[in-house]
């Protein structure tokens, strides 16, 4: 009885893949390379601070304060510095959607995007055919989007570089008057500040 | 943001990061520490971000086409521990020996 099992502790048995991870963490820690605090932050930085939710607070509150909005679209970076978020050795600009103009950010040369404000590039954003064929046919590529642009409707391509990124300010949808920040925020897709995508308010939300 | 943030999201192609609308997927807890302690240890004890980025991509080819994705993190933390071992910072008796402990129920908590 020398040998403890550790389904007396009420614990499944851990899986190769957790037992090796545990390993790896019990180790570096024991070692003082890392702690599991800074794992946790980590983690939880990833799951919840970078990804478009920093973007969505941006165009929230850009359609709650037209004066923030003026800022934003004058100096983006400066403005989101505002909100204590820091565009690295960036420019931001902000291209706003209105009647008649529709906005596309694209990146033709590598896969530049404005990771700190929507997490990391989808797949398709760094793929050859869309980086090519956004600047060629913009309408079909938000044909296959499933955004059908009216004719009369200018669609403006926005090139990215290492040094300058854009962020589309999609159009307010419609009854969402009077919602508070966070709710609006919650409608702002990552596709929306790409310009692959625009704000709607679910059916099932609406009144 | 810091240098490692920059060096995760370029990552590319097949070793691009699973993620759902921008956002990572770990699909277990293990996963999740599994990045972390790599970002972590980035952030306090500089490797070389390349050196794991090619580790990487060597695992993942040699899971081949049948790999759908869903055990990208089985990549990672190879990858992770081949990585330690090669900087030194831990070695394979080490790694074989602690995760007998876990299987064992020796160990079930990180201390």
């Amino acid at each position: 009885m020398s040998h403890e099992h550790p389904h007396e502790h009420g614990h499944a048995p851990l899986s190769d893949l957790e037992a090796r991870a545990l390993a790896i963490e019990s180790l570096l820690v024991e070692k003082g390379l890392i702690t599991s605090d800074a794992v946790d932050r980590h983690v939880y930085r990833y799951e919840h601070d970078i990804g478009p939710v920093i973007g969505a607070r941006v165009v929230a509150r850009a359609w709650s304060d037209p004066a923030f909005k003026d800022r934003l679209l004058a100096d983006g970076t400066a403005a989101i510095a505002e909100l204590g978020i820091e565009s690295p050795d960036l420019h931001l600009e902000v291209v706003e959607n209105q009647p008649g103009v529709h906005n596309l950010v694209v990146c033709t040369l590598c896969s530049c995007y404005p990771w700190y404000l929507l997490g990391l590039p989808p797949v398709w954003y760094k793929s050859a055919p869309y980086r090519s064929r956004a600047v060629i046919e913009p309408r079909a590529v938000l044909h296959e989007f499933g955004l059908d642009i009216p004719d009369e409707t200018q669609v403006k391509v926005w090139d990215s570089s290492a040094d300058l990124r854009y962020l589309v300010l999609p159009e307010r949808p419609e009854g969402s008057e009077g919602w508070p920040e966070e709710r609006l925020a919650a409608l702002v897709s990552r596709d929306a500040m790409i310009g692959t995508g625009i704000v709607a308010i679910p059916e099932a939300v609406r009144p | 943001m810091s240098e490692v943030d920059r060096e995760v999201a370029d990552l590319k192609g097949p070793a691009a990061m699973p993620r759902r609308n921008g956002e990572l997927v770990f699909n277990q807890p293990w996963e999740g520490r599994a990045f972390g302690m790599t970002v972590a240890l980035r952030e306090s004890h500089p490797f070389g971000w390349e050196s794991f980025r090619v580790r990487l991509e060597r695992e993942i080819a040699a899971a081949g086409p049948a790999d759908d994705g869903t055990r990208y993190y089985e990549r990672w933390l190879a990858a992770f521990e081949q990585l330690l071992v090669d900087e030194g910072l831990v070695s394979s008796e080490e790694l074989a020996n602690r995760g007998d402990e876990y299987r064992e129920g020796v160990r079930d908590e990180v201390f």
